[in-house]
């Protein structure tokens, strides 16, 4: 796109050097607080969605009593309208596991575990190839640390990090109460530090470059470039490195068809934004944060049944445990099916959003906290496309 | 069950270790080879893992992928979350039903093909989509369905 008015990056699945793991080799001459001085310094918050700043993370860990530590990187990727970390997964591996080193240096940890999405299985081979290769290399640099892969089995709720513990464990995928955080009980109830693909990534970047150059991309609050996935009626649907607290207007303008009526931001655990506040919003953590989920919707769609589609996802990746999600899952998608045919009267609709509300109070982790998210932006928003 | 089966458990269990983080890579294993993880199999890893019958089903049922249902050879998930629902999903299972004539949820009688519906398989950008096994087909046309199914028809 040559007049392309987004700042297009490209560091995420650049090259930079002809030597592999040179970066890395680099990194571990030095000292751990100069490492998370330097994270700490760059701004960078967790790209998975929830955004808690990854210095801070990496020094809570490493301050964390006990002599066993663990490394994670969170690759179950399953909220809808994301597949950015396979992207970087099947180019930029490498990136991946010297992040995950580094960060086994920083926090005195030898051992460290990529979970993997059932659904990337097909990933294996490579990414096999590729850490026998990283295991060769720090083994030569005489520097102990391994990488296990641990695969998924089909389950959205364990992308939440303390159910993706209890999978890692081998019990059912259902969420901790918090706290106490990963940070001093996370896999095996010892400290770790779990991180998405993406922010592994980002630390080899801040290395390479340094805090300075990083925090030149972005704004105050949301420093640095993001992977999008970008989906729905785009012509040019696809994965995209952009900088952080750009305007969706703009956005549009550019991935749009001409014809946007909504964008879902964040998937379908995000916010819905619609045509009339496109100009007013900022994607990053000071506006609408998002794990990298662009989903883009024209006018020939009903947003009810986008709506109804997120909430069956929800009903069935709940994990059952907590009430208000497990029952006000099922409630809320039986509610919109009732007022849509007539059964109850409009005004339900009101109801409905309490409930939701509810669930975010109450739900015990962030599916169903979630969850009122899309609910309340798309039932606010498109209303009458809820009732007629 | 087989003695060859119950070897074959006790053989993943000597793999992966007696411990509870081993329950999930041996059902994973054990799905790979069957195609699901039948009533005995279950009873025979909870034996040798030390743990109620009841723990290991439950932890089974908890995941999609962990089938406690008999499967055909070839397990078809098709995405039906929402890019891939609007860019035409319901052509492809459409396809897939003519083709295969069962239902979504079924298998064939001869074992071969099991049809399901899944959540987000992280291809919208290339939607529809869907899995057979482990291996990804994105970008599908009723077509492009034909083509897939009848070489695997051949397999």
């Amino acid at each position: 796109m040559p007049d392309s008015k987004l700042k297009r990056v490209d560091l995420i699945f650049g090259e930079y050097s002809n030597v592999k793991y040179k970066v890395l080799e680099d990194t571990l001459k030095r000292t751990h607080e100069e490492i998370i001085d330097d994270l700490l310094e760059s701004g960078l918050r967790g790209r998975g969605g929830a955004g808690f700043p990854t210095g801070l993370k990496w020094k809570l860990t490493a301050e964390a009593p006990g002599d066993e530590k663990y490394v994670v990187c969170n690759a179950d990727e399953g909220e809808p309208g994301t597949f950015k970390d396979k992207e970087i997964l099947m180019r930029v591996p490498r990136k991946v596991f010297s992040g995950m080193a580094i960060c086994g240096k920083v926090i005195g940890s030898k051992k460290g575990y990529l979970y993997l999405r059932g659904e990337y299985k097909f990933l294996l081979p490579d990414l096999r190839k590729e850490l026998d290769f990283f295991h060769d290399y720090t083994k030569k640099l005489g520097f102990d640390f391994i990488i296990e892969i641990k695969l998924g089995s089909g389950a959205y709720i364990c992308g939440e990090e303390s159910a993706l513990f209890e999978s890692m464990e081998g019990y059912r995928g259902e969420p901790r109460n918090k706290p106490p955080f990963p940070t001093t009980s996370g896999f095996m109830r010892k400290p770790t530090v779990i991180n998405n693909v993406e922010t592994f990534v980002n630390v080899m970047m801040i290395m390479r470059l340094g805090p300075v150059q990083f925090k030149l991309l972005g704004t105050s609050d949301s420093r640095g470039s993001k992977v999008f996935s970008v989906s729905g009626d785009t012509p040019i649907p696809g994965i995209y490195e952009l900088e952080l607290g750009m305007p969706l207007d703009r956005f549009v303008e550019e991935f749009g068809d001409g014809d946007t009526k909504a964008v879902q931001v964040g998937g379908a655990s995000g916010f819905c934004v619609p045509r009339k506040k496109f100009k007013e919003t900022v994607i990053g953590f000071e506006g609408v944060p998002t794990g990298g989920s662009m989903m883009l919707f024209n006018s020939s769609r009903s947003m009810y049944n986008v709506l109804h589609n997120y909430l069956e996802f929800f009903e069935e990746e709940s994990c059952g445990q907590c009430t208000p999600c497990r029952v006000g899952c099922q409630q809320l998608r039986k509610g919109i099916e009732a007022v849509k045919r007539g059964v109850k009267k409009a005004v339900y609709l009101d109801q409905l959003m309490k409930l939701s509300e509810s669930m975010k109070l109450t739900s015990k982790c962030g599916l169903g906290q979630s969850v009122a998210n899309s609910f309340s932006s798309i039932v606010y928003n498109f209303k009458e496309e809820m009732i007629y | 069950m087989t003695p060859n089966e119950s070897h074959f458990i006790g053989e993943l269990v000597e793999k992966h270790g007696r411990n509870r983080t081993s329950l999930i890579p041996i059902m994973q294993e054990v799905v790979a080879r069957n195609n699901y993880i039948s009533d005995n199999d279950m009873t025979e890893i909870a034996r040798e893992l030390d743990l109620s019958a009841a723990q290991v089903f439950g932890t089974a049922t908890f995941y999609a992928f962990l089938d406690t249902q008999p499967r055909g050879r070839f397990v078809i998930r098709v995405c039906k979350t929402i890019t891939c629902d609007m860019h035409g999903k319901k052509l492809v299972i459409q396809t897939l039903e003519d083709m295969l004539k069962i239902k979504v949820g079924e298998t064939t009688p001869n074992k071969k093909f099991t049809l399901l519906e899944t959540n987000c398989l992280g291809w919208c950008h290339e939607g529809p989509a869907m899995l057979i096994n482990e291996v990804p087909f994105s970008g599908l046309t009723p077509e492009k369905v034909h083509d897939i199914i009848s070489e695997y028809m051949m397999k």
